[in-house]
């Protein structure tokens, strides 16, 4: 671990129920996780992904439309203030028209609909009796309608998880957004070929008490998902924001968690950014300043910084750049604000000016405060006077092309407005420490919603219903209860549980003679066992399908296919495709191997007569290649293998 | 607007269990079913569903259907009709831009969709306009009038007539450029007859539509009216154009001439292409680039030509093979004046036709051939078959579209009724309509999957 994310996180008790009850901590999840369709949500391109170069490229811009409640979102209008050209990349054999925005959507794929049910009915949900596709606005190009087709298909689920329950707000069905590529100054790139992947989105109440609650009820949630077999896997096909408030302050979203773990850290440190924040606005009400009482002058001083020493800024100026300085009369030393590990209030108003402004060459301002960073001290105090700043008054310069730099001090003010109230509601990234974060856009609410006129409302029929009811998944925790109870190891129970094999094994489980556990260990331990040596070997084989694997075992199970025969039929199974279990040797034959293994191992003896047979039943097993049936060699051995060690000679060898 | 009607869209079992049951549009519920309670907001229902579910919208902004059969309780907590209006500011006016008229027809330009009855609500009034796409103020003062809300297959002769004596009045007041919004199924059969019916204008007459409406953030609807506007208010052609996207990438528009013009894809927004020649111009916010130098250019004076008559007893017919003769027949016993024949190929029927088709012109009937090929000339004397009906009285029509052609007969046929004057008036291009020759470059449909193709599209599609 790199040392700095060492010591953000060493030591810390992410489940101190004391600390974070103090804090008020509370924290919610949203899972986003891709369905294993082959077809994507609203057309009939095949799912997949691409790395290479484009086979074409468009040009487009969004904007904010009205909700029908005659509303405009604010997320949308704060990206409309971006002006950002956004282009896409478009892949021949995985996007149509559909994606581009040139073709209104076909209907909605049945096959990512009924794994939607399915999933709801694991998480408890109810469901909806008409699922009503949504548009959701994004108008930071993600998606080249400038919406989401999203649809709610069941609400207020749950999952057991301590001594309690976690409760799922809702369950919806959507198609998933491009991977974006490049983002730099007013030009984004993004890649079409994720887009309008079926996807789930699971949102929980804000029900985890501690980070690690919330890390835990994320791995809880992604098993269920596994356990579904609906879901795709492999990187990127699950990703989850994490809300975090705490007592005073509003929801903030952490964007795109890549690894469950990290999810404590985050949580936790925005948690700390909070408080900071709240403590912020307590310390600037001390002050007198409110939203009510906001005293700030702003000013173009490109002029009086016509001989600075900062290259960057001179360049800018003569590329016809401007630079803006912002006072906030009575804020002092509170830019300074800490708010998490190494970040100030300063990095707020930054990630801000980033962002909206697209000024997003770092550092995008500089804070005047007569420490010379950025520019020199003379030049600050310049400045500083230049817009009349007391002591206790804190200035801000930022810097960009003309429009942009106003922006930026549109942005700055807005932001120092917002910490008169508390914690702005935002989405925010997390840096690649996996422990802080950092602005990405304002957090969207309901009035972003609006019906897509394009989809009719589809009812769900009693019968499809029931049809998926009666082949649902059991829940992971349920199955490990159940394999345990049939005996299944512990670790192979919570492997099956969310194993692709899973169903194969709760088909085979009354209806073969086999053990539970064997049956278990084939499917799972042996699986991965298998599969790891084969892709050792280079051999990059069809794994077998469910099916085939059943048909395998059905078949060993009738013909009493010895468990050593078993795990080196498997194996012949997933070299070769062939499901063939070997029969057990035939009793004349066996009778046969046991007396040659007797008669060549005539000198051998180990300590006891027990461990003699014991150690010939090896023998003989290895030698017909594990079709001798265990027992009954046992039995023959028995009566063959003498009383006595046959030589004192050969006793040393023990 | 549904104070009327509290269960607006609402019908049979739903509306029965909604009145009930006491539940309302608009109104903030809980509503208790079988399988548990849902909060929200009821919503009016479109008229086309079904009458065995209530619409709800959840605090999260989600709709959602639960069937009323379900339903044990509503109670009401509150109620929230939605205020569904853009925002509407004043429009800047500037006394040094140009003044620019723009007439309404109709269609998803400059209009939103009411979500819930799929009725269009015109964002019209200059203020909503400006409300909408403040950038329009940059270019020109803007106008506006409605003249109709149709869809655009709803537009035909009598909105010809209306819109064409309106452009004659706009331009006698002395505006510098005409914006037409149209729904673009038809505009290009617009066009043809606003090409016909108004000429000679001074100043660019633009129509303009969009073929993604303007209720989602990716419509090319503000994009088109901008370029609009910018070539009515200052763009030097000074004819009835078309103004949609050149390439699917908010790139730049094309102006087509509106007699060689035609909508070629269902829902591409680069849907109109000029046909059997090239655009007269680009077009973006700020620029008209011409292509061409041979297009009418603008004037200072008012001397336009207003034409408004239609004829419409004209009918188009799509040759098919096997079609039989009753067809025409029919036609003929309806007292249609004018009949298009869109031919196969070089302008082709089969041989049972030419009974009704030789009939049809004795009886004085002007029967005109285009070709369904969309590309290239009506060549009738490379074939006997087309040797034949030329003979029988057929007139071919040269590279008009069978679009432009239809509204050509119509309109000539309100002027003249005399075979060979039609034919000689057919044939006599007032824009465009026929051209002399087909550039090397009027065809390109280029075919994907060829290198050349994709590295085209690789590079310069935007």
């Amino acid at each position: 671990m790199d040392p700095w994310r060492h010591t953000l996180i060493h030591g810390i008790d992410f489940d101190d129920a004391a600390f974070y009850g103090a804090l008020g901590f509370k924290c919610g999840l949203e899972i986003h996780q891709q369905l294993d369709t082959r077809k994507k949500l609203f057309c009939h391109c095949p799912v997949g992904y691409r790395n290479d170069a484009p086979d074409a490229v468009i040009l487009r811009h969004m904007r904010p439309t009205l909700s029908e409640m005659g509303t405009y979102d604010g997320t949308a209008l704060m990206e409309f203030k971006t002006h950002k050209q956004v282009i896409y990349h478009l892949y021949r054999d995985n996007v149509c028209t559909y994606e581009m925005d040139d073709t209104p959507p076909f209907p909605i794929n049945q096959e990512a609909l009924d794994d939607a049910i399915e999933i709801a009915l694991m998480l408890n949900c109810k469901l909806v009796d008409e699922v009503h596709i949504t548009r959701k606005q994004y108008l930071d190009g993600s998606i080249p309608t400038g919406f989401q087709r999203t649809a709610i298909i069941g609400v207020d689920g749950w999952i057991p998880y301590r001594d309690r329950r976690i409760e799922i707000q809702q369950l919806a069905l959507e198609e998933d957004a491009c991977r974006e590529v490049d983002d730099k100054r007013h030009t984004v790139v993004f890649r079409t070929d994720r887009l309008s992947t079926p996807l789930v989105e699971i949102v929980t109440k804000p029900d985890m008490r501690t980070p690690h609650e919330a890390a835990e009820v994320d791995g809880l949630l992604g098993r269920l998902l596994r356990a579904s077999g609906r879901v795709r896997r492999g990187l990127g096909s699950a990703r989850q924001d994490v809300n975090v408030s705490i007592t005073g302050s509003d929801r903030v979203e952490i964007k795109g968690v890549p690894r469950t773990p990290d999810i404590r850290a985050l949580t936790h440190y925005e948690a700390l950014r909070h408080k900071a924040l709240l403590e912020l606005r307590a310390e600037l009400a001390r002050r007198g300043i409110t939203p009510a009482n906001f005293p700030h002058r702003e000013r173009d001083v490109t002029g009086m910084m016509a001989k600075t020493r900062n290259e960057r800024l001179r360049k800018l100026r003569e590329a016809g750049g401007r630079l803006r300085a912002v006072l906030l009369a009575g804020w002092g030393d509170t830019l300074a604000w800490k708010t998490q590990p190494g970040l100030t209030f300063a990095d707020e108003l930054g990630g801000r000016v980033r962002v909206i402004a697209c000024l997003d060459e770092m550092p995008n301002l500089f804070v005047l405060d007569g420490r010379g960073t950025g520019v020199a001290v003379h030049e600050e105090a310049h400045v500083r006077k230049a817009l009349g700043a007391a002591a206790g008054d804190a200035v801000v310069l930022t810097f960009g092309p003309a429009e942009d730099a106003q922006t930026a001090v549109n942005e700055i003010l807005e932001r120092a407005r917002n910490a008169l109230a508390g914690v702005p509601q935002e989405t925010r990234q997390h840096l690649p420490d996996g422990c802080r974060t950092d602005f990405e856009r304002i957090l969207p609410g309901p009035d972003r919603m609006y019906p897509d006129t394009d989809s009719p409302p589809v009812p769900l029929a009693r019968d499809r219903l029931a049809a998926i009811v009666a082949q649902q998944a059991k829940r992971p925790w349920e199955r490990e209860e159940l394999y345990r109870a049939r005996g299944v190891p512990p670790s192979t129970a919570r492997q099956l549980a969310i194993h692709r094999h899973a169903r194969v094994f709760e088909r085979l489980l009354d209806h073969t003679p086999t053990p539970a556990c064997t049956t278990a260990v084939a499917l799972a331990d042996w699986d991965k066992a298998l599969r790891r040596n084969l892709r050792r070997e280079g051999k990059l084989l069809p794994l077998p399908a469910p099916e085939t694997l059943e048909t395998f075992l059905r078949l060993a199970a009738q013909r009493r296919t010895p468990c050593r025969a078993l795990r080196l039929g498997l194996a012949r199974l997933y070299e070769t495709g062939a499901a063939d279990p070997p029969p057990p040797l035939p009793d004349p034959e066996l009778q046969a191997l046991c007396e040659t293994v007797v008669r060549e191992s005539a000198t051998a003896w180990w300590r006891t007569r027990t461990k003699t047979v014991d150690h010939l039943l090896g023998l003989a097993v290895e030698r017909s290649a594990g079709r001798a049936e265990p027992a009954t060699a046992r039995r023959i051995l028995e009566r063959l293998v003498p009383p006595e060690p046959p030589a004192p000679v050969t006793a040393k060898s023990c | 607007m549904n104070a009327a009607d509290p269960w607006k869209g609402y019908r049979g079992r739903a509306r029965e269990a909604l009145q009930s049951l006491g539940g309302r549009v608009w109104a903030d519920v809980e509503i208790e079913t079988e399988t548990g309670t849902f909060v929200g907001i009821i919503l009016p229902r479109s008229e086309q569903a079904d009458d065995r579910h209530v619409v709800l919208k959840l605090p999260t902004g989600y709709n959602v259907g639960l069937a009323v059969d379900k339903i044990r309780r509503i109670a009401e907590h509150g109620f929230r009709e939605a205020k569904y209006k853009i925002p509407e500011k004043e429009f800047p006016f500037d006394p040094v831009k140009p003044k620019v008229t723009l007439l309404g027809t109709g269609g998803t330009i400059a209009s939103r969709l009411d979500y819930r009855t799929g009725a269009v609500i015109p964002a019209f009034t200059p203020g909503e306009l400006y409300g909408a796409v403040p950038e329009l103020a940059d270019i020109a003062n803007l106008t506006t009038i409605k003249l109709f809300g149709v869809f655009s297959e709803n537009m035909g002769p009598e909105q010809y007539i209306a819109t064409a004596k309106a452009i004659g009045e706009q331009i006698e007041k002395g505006v510098d450029g005409i914006v037409i919004g149209h729904g673009t199924d038809t505009m290009h059969h617009t066009s043809a007859a606003l090409t016909f019916m108004v000429q000679n204008s001074p100043v660019p007459i633009v129509m303009v539509g969009s073929q993604r409406s303007s209720d989602r953030p990716s419509s090319d609807a503000a994009f088109n009216l901008q370029c609009a506007v910018n070539a009515a208010a200052r763009g030097p052609i000074a004819e009835v154009l078309v103004c949609m996207f050149g390439p699917t990438s908010d790139s730049y528009n094309l102006l087509h001439r509106g007699t060689r013009v035609r909508k070629m894809h269902s829902s591409y927004r680069s849907t109109f292409r000029t046909i059997s020649d090239i655009p007269v111009a680009t077009c973006t916010p700020d620029d008209v680039k011409p292509l061409r130098s041979d297009f009418r250019p603008r004037r200072m004076d008012r001397n336009v030509t207003v034409d408004a008559v239609f004829d419409d007893r004209v009918a188009i017919v799509y040759y098919y093979p096997a079609m039989k003769p009753d067809i025409i027949w029919s036609l003929i016993e309806n007292g249609y004046k004018g009949i298009v024949v869109n031919g196969t190929g070089l302008g082709h029927v089969n041989k049972p036709l030419y009974e009704p088709l030789r009939e049809a012109c004795k009886r004085g009937i002007s029967v005109v051939m285009t070709v369904q090929t969309i590309w290239g000339y009506a060549h009738m004397f490379v074939y006997d078959t087309g040797r034949d009906l030329v003979e029988l009285g057929v007139v071919p029509c040269a590279n008009m579209l069978a679009e432009a052609a239809y509204v050509k007969l119509g309109w000539v046929l309100a002027h003249t009724h005399e075979r060979e004057e039609v034919a000689r008036r057919m044939l006599e291009p007032v824009n465009g309509e026929i051209t002399e020759r087909e550039p090397p470059d009027g065809y390109l449909v280029f075919q994907g999957g060829l290198p050349e193709v994709e590295e085209f599209l690789r590079r310069g599609w935007r």
